[in-house]
């Protein structure tokens, strides 16, 4: 890669939000490069999910700093959600639409004309090769194929950053490297890709991941960084040393 | 214990299920193998006595699915594979009422229970609804031992539980095997088949192979090589362009590939890479694990 | 037995932890007692009242004196005719007239003449109004005639008529009670039951269940029991606040009441796990229960619209809506205070629906997923 100087697109300051007593992420420090792909792990209620939402300003914090994209998580929580896209597992599209009519709800939410929308839709179409698909409800696809489109969905504004919420739970292992294909792809391009995962080989095709245990993020760096430092050969020997 | 002849099965427009056969002897920890959309929730319940096959027969504990379906639930333990507590009732709540339906106690089980149920007694007054993933998880293994089944059915007790708690889980699991206890277990990660005595891989509907993990492996046939480079975008762009390519797949750091005649591609693809001018190249030979295995069987399927 | 001890114990936890529930369960009847009898309230203070004087006689002025001085009324108008009652009346301009026919004072001191009489028109467009003010009046009437009967004898007798326009059947704040305990029991039993059997599948724990070794049966009976017993308080509830607050009668017997209520509850819990049967989520339950039996149960029982007034179609299908028969039955005993003498036909017809609704829901209750 190129050796300029990459603003960071993502900031956080020791940023904290406590629900009542529980602190939840208890000042979590660190920045994220543009086109970057930055893998953020940690154990089930490690505070993954409420770090997600503060940055995708759904979610006040209590205190510390953060800027997504270039706007405040405190003030300008309006800005940030038309320039970041958000993909999980759990929620992506409607599946009582069709394909086609995703796209265009997806599209039209974030402003696009409509003249700009036919044109979107019909690349992403031929390059999900969902052509002969268009018409056919999206519970009627396969769910490999519900998660590739759910992820073209969240990039159909071209946002600066785009959230996974473990986007390939439960997908078949070829359409998973495929969907990872598409992620490298997106973070080639520019779009900085902000992913959690449950499969720590995924954890090895990110760029730099950090790892959470209970609200403080334990690790960071990338993944050879992080394996010399453990001595240890996989990801997931690091993520099990670690929250043991 | 389990025996499984040619069942299928059929919603509406999928069959969800495709003449599936196997066997699984008394005290084996079998693991079904596969992604979403495979036919493991459906053969589960199947198994469970909860659906009823279109086609073929099963039996657990030499009971008939069909027709001795009460003898067979007093015996089995079931996990199914959505989240089956009552989260507005305690962790003592729930296991006691599981352990009432089987009309017994958690007294008269506690041994059963014992190793696992230590590791979530600290929170035994809290709600399950308030318990992390991974001590759900514990909990409902628990309420399926509590009466003391001889079979263990659990569909998918790991997904979206994260790596330490899985790890736990299996620990638990292979303790029980240890006891005696015949599991059969269903998971989308693959790199747990490696941990069971034998496992079928699944592909929508169709089991693609049963074996032990090692003998899979060794039947993968092709040389496997693992390649790595700066930049593996790159890397993965450069290699499916590659004439000679005919897998490749990014794992872990590496990119998985094989070559359509093997060692003899490869001089002609170190000349390429160097071409392409990538930095830092190491190319090594490697053991398949299950997931290679599970990826060529997944090829070689849309092939035929 | 043992299963069902700890089953019913665990129904119970998930009712009392489930704050929002408790709260409609119990909150709903009160608060729905409290609109229906306020909105509906019968006590007044002085109102308009106009006369149709045709005896013009010392008796005649001297018993609108009398209404006139009473605490209820003020004499407001003399009209010319009973012709003009109803003209008078769709100006609201006063809700009850007072009709004082030729010699009344000659009918009442020489009955051999004739009868002396008086007739009370009101307007009961509202019906606890037009009966309260029709009731002071006949009472104040009441009171002239003692006065009177004291200088002669033998005692002297009006004959007073009385006649409601508009709203001829006179319903009031008393048979609003039978309905809405219908109402109330019909959604608390049936809707919860749908809901919480429903809910266990929605969470996958009916999977688990099913593939225990208890039989369905117990499953549903564990969990409609404690709604057996939560609904009866629901309608002891009812009872005493319709009492308590608005001096709602029960003039026929308790126990048969309560026994006929119990029976009711057993028929809206068999239509709740009848709907079970086929809703497959929770809204799906709620939906059911919300157009197919709150609506029929608000429509066609009778409970706010008289059936008599109904298409002859309507009236036929109203046959089939339990709580038509529990609502005849519960007027019978509060009301008129019938026997079983009067309410066995009715039990009847409630009997073969609940043990039809329950053999349907064994029928469609499966030992499998599916």
């Amino acid at each position: 890669m190129e050796n300029k100087i990459v603003q960071p697109v993502i900031t956080a300051e020791s940023l904290t939000k406590k629900f009542g007593h529980f602190t939840a992420t208890d000042a979590i420090t660190f920045q994220v490069k543009k086109g970057e792909i930055f893998g953020f792990l940690g154990a089930n209620g490690a505070g993954k999910t409420t770090a997600i939402r503060m940055l995708c300003g759904l979610l006040m914090p209590t205190s510390g700093n953060a800027s997504v994209a270039g706007f405040d998580v405190f003030t300008q929580t309006e800005e940030i959600k038309k320039n970041i896209g958000y993909m999980s597992q759990k929620f992506s599209l409607y599946e009582d639409l069709t394909v086609k009519e995703n796209i265009r709800f997806y599209g039209g939410i974030y402003g696009l004309s409509n003249s700009g929308l036919k044109e979107k839709t019909e690349i992403l179409l031929s390059k999900l090769k969902l052509k002969n698909e268009a018409r056919h409800l999206v519970k009627s696809l396969p769910l490999g194929w519900k998660q590739k489109l759910a992820f073209s969905v969240a990039l159909i504004h071209e946002p600066a950053i785009v959230f996974l919420d473990e986007p390939t739970g439960g997908v078949d292992p070829i359409t998973r490297r495929q969907f990872w294909e598409m992620i490298y792809e997106a973070a080639y391009c520019g779009t900085t890709v902000f992913v959690t995962t449950h499969y720590m080989d995924e954890a090895e095709y990110c760029d730099r991941v950090s790892i959470m245990v209970s609200g403080k993020i334990a690790v960071m760096g990338t993944p050879d960084a992080l394996k010399k430092g453990f001595s240890v050969k996989t990801m997931n020997e690091v993520f099990l040393k670690l929250a043991r | 214990m389990i025996e499984v002849r040619e069942i299928s099965k059929r919603y509406v427009d999928i069959l969800a299920l495709n003449k599936i056969s196997f066997t699984v002897d008394k005290g084996e920890l079998f693991g079904i193998i596969g992604p979403d959309g495979a036919g493991k929730t459906t053969l589960f319940r199947i198994l469970a006595t909860l659906l009823l096959p279109d086609d073929g027969s099963a039996r657990v504990n030499d009971w008939d699915v069909i027709k001795q379906y009460k003898k067979i639930r007093k015996n089995i333990g079931y996990m199914p594979g959505r989240f089956s507590l009552y989260q507005d009732l305690s962790v003592q709540e729930n296991l006691e009422f599981f352990a009432s339906i089987f009309h017994t106690s958690i007294k008269n089980n506690y041994e059963n229970i014992q190793t696992i149920y230590e590791q979530i007694a600290p929170f035994k007054n809290r709600k399950a609804g308030a318990l992390s993933g991974g001590m759900k998880q514990k909990l409902a293994l628990c309420c399926a031992l509590v009466h003391n089944p001889e079979v263990l059915f659990l569909d998918e007790p790991t997904t979206g539980v994260d790596a330490v708690s899985r790890q736990e889980f299996w620990e638990s699991l292979i303790e029980l095997k240890n006891k005696g206890m015949t599991i059969l277990v269903s998971t989308p990660y693959m790199d747990e088949a490696s941990l069971c005595d034998r496992v079928a891989l699944m592909q929508t509907g169709r089991i693609m192979e049963i074996n032990a993990p090692e003998a899979i492996i060794q039947k993968f046939s092709k040389k496997l090589w693992a390649i790595k480079a700066d930049n593996t975008y790159h890397l993965l762009k450069d290699l499916q362009s590659f004439q000679h390519i005919d897998t490749c797949f990014p794992f872990g750091e590496n990119i998985h590939v094989t070559l359509l005649h093997g060692e003899a591609d490869m001089n002609d693809l170190r000349k390429y890479l160097q071409e392409k001018q990538h930095q830092e190249l190491t190319i090594t030979t490697i053991l398949p694990v299950i997931e290679d295995c599970f990826m060529d069987l997944m090829t070689e399927d849309i092939l035929h | 037995m043992f299963a069902f001890i700890h089953f019913v114990k665990k129904e119970t936890y998930h009712i009392f932890r489930d704050k929002r529930t408790l709260l409609i369960l119990f909150g709903m009847p009160v608060v729905m007692i409290i609109l229906f009898g306020y909105a509906i309230r019968n006590d007044i203070g002085r109102s308009d009242l106009a006369v149709v004087d045709e005896a013009h006689d010392a008796y005649s002025a001297k018993l609108i004196a009398e209404i006139n001085a009473s605490a209820y009324f003020d004499v407001v108008k003399v009209l010319p005719n009973e012709a003009s009652i109803d003209n008078s009346f769709r100006k609201e301009e006063e809700k009850i007239v007072l009709i004082i026919p030729p010699h009344f004072g000659q009918h009442l001191f020489q009955p051999q003449t004739g009868k002396a009489q008086v007739r009370i028109v009101a307007d009961a467009s509202d019906p606890n109004l037009a009966t309260s003010l029709t009731n002071y009046a006949t009472a104040i009437i009441n009171t002239f005639q003692g006065h009177i009967s004291t200088i002669s004898q033998p005692p002297l007798a009006i004959i007073q008529d009385v006649r409601m326009l508009y709203n001829p059947e006179m319903k009031s704040v008393y048979e609003f009670v039978p309905g809405l305990m219908a109402l109330i029991l019909m959604l608390v039993s049936a809707m919860m039951t749908a809901i919480t059997i429903t809910r266990e599948k929605e969470t996958g724990t009916m999977e688990v269940l099913l593939a225990s070794p208890l039989p369905p049966a117990l499953i549903i009976l564990g969990k409609i029991t404690p709604y057996i017993l939560l609904s009866f308080i629901n309608a002891l509830l009812i009872l005493g606040f319709g009492n308590f607050l608005f001096h709602v009668p029960v003039h026929g017997s308790l126990i048969l009441l309560l026994a006929e209520s119990v029976l009711f509850i057993l028929t809206a819990l068999s239509l709740g796990i009848l709907i079970s049967t086929v809703a497959v989520n929770q809204q799906t339950a709620m939906m059911i229960s919300l157009g197919g039996l709150l609506m029929p149960t608000v429509v066609l029982s009778g409970f706010i619209f008289p059936l008599s007034s109904m298409p002859v179609a309507l009236q036929w299908l109203a046959n089939f809506i339990p709580a038509k028969w529990f609502i005849i039955i519960l007027r019978d005993i509060m009301l008129k205070g019938n026997g079983w003498g009067y309410v066995w036909k009715e039990t009847m017809v409630l009997l073969i629906m609940t043990l039809f609704f329950i053999l349907l829901s064994i029928k469609r209750f499966k030992i499998r997923l599916s």
